[in-house]
């Protein structure tokens, strides 16, 4: 393999054009994508925890069929279909084209937004009733509750799973090198198609790296975190009920 | 003309049974190299140092590209049958991924149960394999087959290198049609064949931490 060949190596940055485009247009899917995702993420999460049947169940039909079925079949599907059932719907004389950023961002998003919904229900489900109570007891409002007591405790649980989603968000746009979508990893693909060199590849996942790495020290950074704090308190607690943990 | 003819039907059964024969070798190896790569970063200290930042590296380069890029790499790399390939790539992706479960394991397995294996006079390797390792997987099996639906899951990639599974099969299905209502009949077949193995899966992970919960 000719793995170190400058003249390969100055071929592939020769084209770094392409591969730029692709990173911008992936970053653009993956922006649209995270915000549906945790917008709905969040609304079904909420719906998960509400006393209506009628919404729970909504969650988690919403949730099981989308953890259970693999995003390339929703994003094929989509692709496939999705154009016929657009035309039978507005009676367009051909197909309706639906494009790329569509089919990535709504796809990749209603994905991601099942295993948001699942973080937030086990966030607000991780915070005891008891809180609300206690705070209520000591005079806060519902509001200041929510803003002093509740939401600083489900931020701590949450926030480590969701950045984690984010970096598998990134990681799933890649779908659309499937139905050529002109994402990051399909022009890497035609570029080593096209000049059978490897370095493609390599580029390519450097630069995957690049969004990628900042997302996982994050990820990295914030468990230390929410493990840290609790425990200091509870060695605290402890002493102070004149028991060394 | 009518998708779901007998030839059609064995054709996409096939390419599901391919679609779990790689599924399962993928999870076997991947336990097994995410088990030694877990190991490495976690106990190779002093003048092993170095194997535990290579293993380190790994994880982290493995954790932040997709899974598709290296189902291309391998691809283009390695000459060998598809299921190979397949393999392959799987398990070099998902090791990672299986290393970093094997590692919260570890960790949540008390200091105290390694201590007491050495004072017993237990050597390292014996008190992994007899006293730490044991209690690890009994931990984190619903993580693994967690893990599994993803694997499970990703597998329909492996229609992008014209990989015979599942996904690919019924697509190749696909295009011998033109009709909407054909084309979503067989998308609702594998939607449901998909969701039916996997669901199975979540099922008997939720079953089994109702039991270790109650335990």
């Amino acid at each position: 393999m000719d793995l170190f060949d400058p003249v390969r190596w100055q071929a592939t940055f020769a084209s770094m054009d392409t591969f730029w485009e692709g990173f911008g247009f992936t970053l653009q899917v993956v922006v649209a994508a995270l915000i549906l995702a945790l917008v709905l993420g969040t609304v079904l999460g909420i719906f998960s925890t509400t006393h209506i049947k009628v919404l729970r169940g909504i969650s988690r039909v919403y949730v099981e069929f989308y953890q259970n079925t693999p995003l390339p079949v929703q994003v094929f599907f989509m692709y496939a279909a999705g154009p016929l059932v657009l035309q039978s719907l507005t009676n367009a004389p051909t197909p309706v084209r639906i494009a790329p950023f569509v089919l990535g961002s709504v796809g990749v998003g209603l994905y991601h937004a099942a295993y948001v919904s699942e973080v937030i229900r086990q966030g607000i489900e991780a915070v005891p009733h008891g809180q609300m109570e206690a705070a209520l007891s000591q005079g806060f409002s519902r509001a200041q509750a929510y803003r002093y007591v509740i939401l600083p405790q489900t931020f701590r649980i949450i926030l480590p799973p969701l950045c984690n989603q984010a970096l598998n968000l990134v990681k799933n746009t890649s779908v659309l090198a499937l139905i050529a979508g002109g994402d990051l990893m399909y022009n890497a693909d035609n570029f080593v198609s096209t000049s059978g060199y490897l370095q493609g590849y390599i580029m390519c996942c450097f630069l995957y790296f690049i969004i990628c790495l900042p997302l996982a020290l994050l990820v990295q950074h914030l468990e230390k975190n929410s493990n840290k704090t609790p425990r200091r308190h509870r060695r605290k607690v402890a002493v102070a009920a004149g028991r060394e943990a | 003309m009518e998708v779901f003819s007998a030839t059609n039907l064995a054709f996409i059964l096939r390419g599901f049974g391919k679609t779990i024969l790689i599924s399962v070798l993928a999870i076997i190896f991947s336990i097994i190299v995410g088990t030694v790569l877990a190991l490495v970063k976690q106990y190779c200290r002093g003048r092993l140092r170095v194997l535990s930042v290579i293993a380190s590296a790994y994880i982290e380069l493995f954790r932040c590209t997709p899974n598709l890029l290296w189902i291309l790499f391998v691809y283009f790399t390695v000459n060998g049958n598809d299921v190979l390939i397949s393999v392959l790539a799987f398990t070099l992706f998902t090791s990672a991924v299986m290393a970093e479960i094997v590692r919260g394991g570890l960790n949540s397995v008390p200091k105290s149960q390694f201590e007491a294996a050495q004072s017993q006079g237990f050597g390292f390797f014996q008190s992994m394999r007899l006293i730490i390792l044991p209690q690890t997987f009994r931990k984190i099996i619903p993580a693994l087959f967690g893990q599994c639906t993803t694997v499970v899951k990703d597998s329909s990639y492996l229609a992008g290198i014209n990989v015979a599974e599942f996904m690919y099969c019924s697509k190749v299905i696909m295009a011998s049609t033109t009709s909407l209502s054909q084309i979503l009949l067989v998308y609702g077949f594998v939607f449901l064949l998909y969701f039916a193995l996997n669901f199975s899966i979540s099922l008997a992970v939720r079953s089994y931490q109702r039991k270790l919960v109650a335990a």
